[in-house]
């Protein structure tokens, strides 16, 4: 294997990996803070408005993690600095 | 496939490139500057209110509203700055449905520059309320040894805002595109009214968390007044 085929092979393992993982742990915390605002609003149906917008905010701080490993994913796909450095060197070799 | 509207080149001006983010953020800033001037032009007491008029006036007093539900200190100063970010965020993730429009807020720059103005402005509005002393005490609470933990705090704030904002928008632009090439008819529309959605809120909790910054900043400890108690025990 060549080193461009090598950097390729691994960046696009890694991007599947790093989605894969990044959304594993966001759900099950998504799903945490859901049922506990559900079973709050259960108990608390007044509460429901201040309740809704709390679990809103913290869904999307939550979330921001998984977004954060689909910046990496997407960097690695689309804008890999090594992926052009390495082809930079094999166009000015070849 | 374009990661931002950074690599969009409308013109030049003597040498420096003018970006597809700067022109559409011109455009957005214009779209509110001249809706605002044209409905506010004929604002005095004897004109009665128009249906713009009050559409403003239900917008502005939702996010007083918004506002005096998280910080007790009512200060008009943190309604201007934090109601321009969430208006200007807001128009600018709805303008994605505009075919050909970049949205701005999809560019790192954009929500780089946002983030740094709230890291900027979180000290501006502790050090008015508190004074220098007793805004850079609020670094070394509980202890001394909280100190660089305060400060690598404040600082991932503001990338934490920023890479928020920029991926959850971006994101949608990516899959959007990457879906109107597997299935393009029907399926592009539902994730764009999923983003549309994810938008109004990623512009509501960009000015939540700078409240939130803000009003943590200039938060004074309490002072136990007497009617205030009897308030509470009423």
């Amino acid at each position: 294997m060549t080193d461009l085929s090598i950097i390729a092979a691994i960046s696009i393992f890694t991007a599947g990996l790093t989605v894969s993982f990044g959304a594993l742990g966001p759900a099950l915390g998504e799903g945490r803070a859901a049922s506990s605002a559900l079973s709050a609003i259960a108990q608390q149906p007044d509460a429901a408005a201040t309740i809704s917008r709390t679990l809103f905010v913290s869904l999307a701080m939550i979330e921001s993690t998984a977004i954060y490993c689909f910046v990496v994913a997407m960097i690695l796909l689309f804008a890999n600095p090594f992926w052009n450095t390495a082809l930079a060197a094999v166009t000015q070799g070849g | 496939m374009e990661l931002t509207p950074d690599e969009t080149i409308i013109f030049a001006l003597r040498g420096i490139a003018i970006t597809a983010t700067v022109v559409n953020t011109w455009v957005i800033m214009a779209l509110l500057t001249g809706v605002s001037v044209l409905v506010t032009r004929n604002l005095r007491p004897d004109v009665p209110p128009n249906r713009w008029r009050t559409a403003l006036e239900v917008i502005v007093n939702g996010i007083v509203g918004q506002i005096a539900e998280i910080s007790e200190r009512r200060d008009p100063r943190v309604l201007y700055f934090v109601g321009t970010l969430f208006l200007f965020i807001v128009t600018a993730n709805l303008l994605t449905v505009v075919p050909g429009f970049d949205t701005p807020t999809a560019s790192l720059s954009t929500t780089a520059a946002l983030a740094l103005s709230v890291l900027v402005a979180v000290p501006i509005f502790g050090v008015g309320s508190r004074g220098i002393g007793g805004y850079l005490r609020s670094y070394i609470e509980p202890s001394f040894v909280m100190l660089p933990f305060n400060i690598i705090g404040e600082f991932s704030r503001g990338i934490s805002l920023a890479i928020r904002l920029y991926g959850n928008i971006m994101s949608g632009a990516v899959i959007g595109a990457i879906l109107l090439g597997v299935a393009p008819f029907f399926f592009p529309v539902v994730m764009d009214m999923l983003g549309l959605l994810t938008g109004v809120i990623q512009a509501y909790i960009f000015a939540i968390l700078a409240t939130v910054y803000i009003s943590s900043a200039t938060a004074t400890p309490p002072v136990l007044d007497a009617s205030e108690t009897k308030e509470d025990t009423q």
